[in-house]
C-alpha cells in the first residue's frame, strides 16, 4: 500500500508574524519557513507504518512555489521515498489543494492519505475533509492513534469531549493531531541521501485543476493588542484585586 | 434566502456553542433554520426551537446519526442545501470534521472560524494563531461557515417556539463505523461556557500535582479546568482540556494561568478573556505581557495562599 502525505511550507511556528502596514497581508519576506508541524507528524506516522510493514512507499506532495521543494526534501530526509511538487504561485486555497490531491490520488492509487489537521498559517482545518469528500472516502480526522489492520484502519480521534474511535475501510483519509507521535529528526546521512531521491514537478494545469482562489481577501489587520496590567506582590493582594474588580 | 445552522450537542443538551453560533447566523440577516441531527434528540430540538430568532427546526433522527460522524452528517446536510444560501455551524470538533465535506461537495470554499459578520458575504477570521485578522469576501452562490463560538454572545430563549419538522435520516456509511468513545465525565462547568477558567501548564509537574493544585482552586471558584499543550502532552490533563490555537478557544470573564509561559499558540486560545491572571516564577514569562494581574511566585506556594485568602 502506498501512502501519500501532503506537506505545506509555512512560517515557522516559533516566529511571531507581522501584518504589513498597508493591510495587504502578512509579511513573508525573509521570514523563517518550515514544514507545517502537523505535517511532520503525518510524515512520521507514514514512516512508522512503513517500518511496521503496513506500507510500501511514501510519497510526499506539496503545493506551492518552487521553494516548497525544500519542504519536500525535509520529508525525504526523514525517510519518505519520493516527492511531487505541484508548482503554483500565490494563494492556493484548501478546496483547490484538495482537488489537486485528488488528481494525484487518481494517478498513484494510495491506500491512505495522511494530512495535518490544520495548517498553522491559514488555520483552515479543511483540506483533509474536503479531499475525503471529493474522493468519497471515509475520514479519520484529528488522530491521536492510527492502527492499520488488513483492509481497515482504526483511528482514535481527539474530540471536544475526549476521545472517539472510528473504523474506516481503506482507502481512507487521516488527519493528524498533536499527540499522534513525536516526529524524528533527519540525520545528516539521510539529508545527503534525500538529495538523490526522486522529486517530480507538475502544475495545476497538467493535473486539470483550476486553482484560482474563490475568496477575496479584502484586508488583513493586526488584532487590537492587550496591555500588560499590573504586578501584584502576593496571593492575598491578587484575591483582593479580583474581588474589587468583581470577577470573583 | 435562508441560513441553515447545524446544531452541535452531546446527545443530551444543545451545546452552548450552538446558541452562540446562532447569534452570528442571525447577523447575516436571513431567516435561520436549525438542523438537529442525532439519535433520540427530540428534547434537544425543542431546546433549539425555544431560542430567539429561529425560524424552523429540522430534526433528523436515527442510529446512523448518533455520534455525528462526518460522513452521514454531510450526506444529510447535502440533501437540503438547495433551500439555503448560507450553511453554518459552530466550530466544534464535530462540525470542523463534517462541514468541509459539505463545502467540497457544494464546490464552495469554506470560511473557517468566523469571528465577525461584517456583511452577508463578508466576514472576519483569525489566521496565524490570531496574530492577524483577515477580512474575506465570498461571491460564491453559497457560503459555508464555521463560527468561533467564543466571539459571540449566546442567543437567549425567545417569546415563541419555532415549528419543528422531521427529516429522514440518511443511510449508514458502508466505509466508516463508530467503534467507541472515551469521554470525560466532569461535574465542573464546560470550558466553552465557563465564567472562570483555571489552567495549568508544564510547571505542575505531574498528573497528581495537577489534580492537587489546579482542581481545588477551580472548585473554590466554580471554574472549569484548562491546560496548556505541554501539560496535556505530558499526561497531566486530558486532551479535551487543551486551550490554544489547535485546542479550545475560550473567552471567559476570568482566566487564571498557573505555570504557563504564554507561547503564541496558547495565547491564541485565551487572549480574548476579559481578565487574565498569570502566576509564574519567571519575571520574563511572555504571559505577563497580556496579564491584567501578574504574580511572580512559585505556584506551589501562591495557590495555597490564594485558597487561604478566599477562605
Ligand atoms: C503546531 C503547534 C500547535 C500548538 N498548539 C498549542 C495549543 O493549542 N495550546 C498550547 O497551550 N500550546 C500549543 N502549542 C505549544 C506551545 O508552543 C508551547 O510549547 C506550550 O504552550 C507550552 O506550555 P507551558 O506554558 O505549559 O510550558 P512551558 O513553556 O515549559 O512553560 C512553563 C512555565 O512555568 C513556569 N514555572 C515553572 N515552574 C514554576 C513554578 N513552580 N511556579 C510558577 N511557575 C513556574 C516557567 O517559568 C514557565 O514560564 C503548540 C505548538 C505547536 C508547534
Ligand atoms: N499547499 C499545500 N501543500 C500540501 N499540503 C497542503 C497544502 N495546504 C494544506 N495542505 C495539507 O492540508 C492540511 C490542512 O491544511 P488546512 O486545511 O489549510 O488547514 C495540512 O496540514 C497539509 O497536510
Amino acid at each position: 500500500m502506498k501512502i501519500i502525505v501532503p506537506v505545506k511550507r509555512v512560517v515557522d511556528a516559533n516566529i511571531k508574524i507581522r501584518v504589513k502596514a498597508d493591510a495587504s497581508g502578512v509579511e513573508l519576506a525573509n521570514v523563517k519557513m518550515a514544514m507545517n508541524p502537523f505535517d511532520e507528524i503525518a510524515v512520521e506516522e507514514a514512516l512508522r507504518l512503513k517500518e511496521a510493514g503496513k506500507a510500501s512507499e511514501i510519497i510526499v506532495v506539496s503545493v506551492g512555489a518552487a521553494s516548497a521543494a525544500e519542504t519536500i526534501r525535509t520529508a525525504l530526509a526523514m525517510g519518505a521515498d519520493r516527492g511531487i511538487l505541484v508548482k503554483a504561485e500565490g494563494r492556493v486555497e484548501p478546496l483547490a489543494v484538495a482537488k489537486l490531491l485528488k488528481a494525484i490520488v487518481a494517478r498513484e492509487e494510495p491506500g491512505l492519505v495522511i494530512l495535518g489537521k490544520q495548517a498553522i498559517d491559514d488555520d483552515s482545518n479543511q483540506t483533509g475533509q474536503m479531499l475525503a469528500a471529493l474522493l468519497d472516502w471515509p475520514q479519520g480526522t484529528f488522530a491521536s492513534k492510527v492502527a492499520v489492520d488488513g483492509g481497515q484502519v482504526e483511528v482514535t480521534r481527539e474530540v471536544d469531549g475526549g476521545l472517539q474511535t472510528v473504523s474506516l475501510a481503506l482507502p481512507a483519509v487521516v488527519t493528524t493531531d498533536l499527540r499522534l507521535n513525536e516526529p524524528r529528526y533527519a540525520s545528516l546521512p539521510n539529508i545527503m541521501k534525500a538529495k538523490k531521491k526522486p522529486l517530480d514537478e507538475t502544475t495545476p494545469e497538467a493535473l486539470g485543476v483550476d486553482a484560482t482562489p474563490r475568496l477575496e481577501i479584502v484586508s488583513t489587520r493586526e488584532p487590537s493588542g492587550r496591555q500588560a496590567g499590573i504586578k501584584v506582590a502576593s496571593a492575598a493582594e491578587l484575591v483582593q484585586k479580583l474581588k474589587t474588580a468583581g470577577v470573583i | 434566502m435562508a441560513t441553515l445552522l447545524i446544531a452541535d450537542h452531546d446527545g443530551v443538551r444543545l451545546g452552548d456553542a450552538t446558541a452562540k453560533a446562532l447569534t452570528a447566523a442571525r447577523q447575516i440577516g436571513a431567516p435561520v433554520d436549525v438542523l438537529v441531527a442525532g439519535d433520540g434528540v427530540a428534547a434537544i430540538a425543542a431546546q433549539a426551537a425555544s431560542l430567539a430568532g429561529v425560524a424552523r427546526v429540522l430534526v433528523a433522527e436515527g442510529a446512523v446519526l448518533a455520534n455525528l460522524l462526518a460522513e452521514p452528517l454531510a450526506e444529510l446536510v447535502i440533501r437540503i442545501t438547495d433551500a439555503y444560501t448560507v450553511i453554518a455551524a459552530p466550530a466544534t470538533s464535530a462540525m470542523k470534521n463534517a462541514l468541509p465535506r459539505v463545502a467540497a461537495r457544494l464546490d464552495v470554499m469554506q470560511i473557517s472560524d468566523v469571528t465577525k459578520v461584517l456583511a452577508a458575504d463578508t466576514f472576519e477570521r483569525p489566521i496565524y494563531a490570531g496574530n492577524a485578522l483577515e477580512t474575506v469576501r465570498s461571491d460564491e452562490a453559497k457560503r459555508v461557515l464555521t463560527i468561533r463560538a467564543a466571539a459571540f454572545p449566546a442567543s437567549e430563549a425567545g417569546d415563541a417556539n419555532a415549528p419543528i419538522e422531521a427529516l429522514p435520516a440518511p443511510a449508514a456509511s458502508s466505509t466508516s463505523r463508530f467503534v467507541g468513545a472515551d469521554l470525560s465525565t466532569s461535574t465542573r462547568p464546560e470550558l466553552g461556557s465557563a465564567r472562570i477558567i483555571v489552567s495549568g501548564g508544564r510547571a505542575l509537574g505531574s498528573a497528581e500535582k495537577f489534580d492537587a493544585v489546579v482542581a481545588p482552586l477551580a472548585d473554590r471558584l466554580g471554574a472549569a479546568i484548562g491546560a496548556s499543550r505541554a501539560a496535556v502532552d505530558s499526561g497531566y490533563a486530558p486532551n479535551d482540556l487543551q486551550v490554544g490555537q489547535t485546542g479550545k478557544i475560550v473567552a471567559p470573564e476570568l482566566y487564571v494561568a498557573l505555570g504557563i509561559s504564554g507561547a503564541i499558540q496558547h495565547l491564541a486560545g485565551m487572549k480574548d478573556s476579559k481578565v487574565i491572571v498569570a502566576i509564574n516564577k519567571d519575571p520574563d514569562a511572555p504571559i505577563f505581557q497580556i496579564a491584567d494581574y501578574g504574580l511572580e511566585e512559585d505556584l506551589f506556594t501562591a495557590v495555597p495562599a490564594m485558597m487561604d485568602a478566599l477562605a
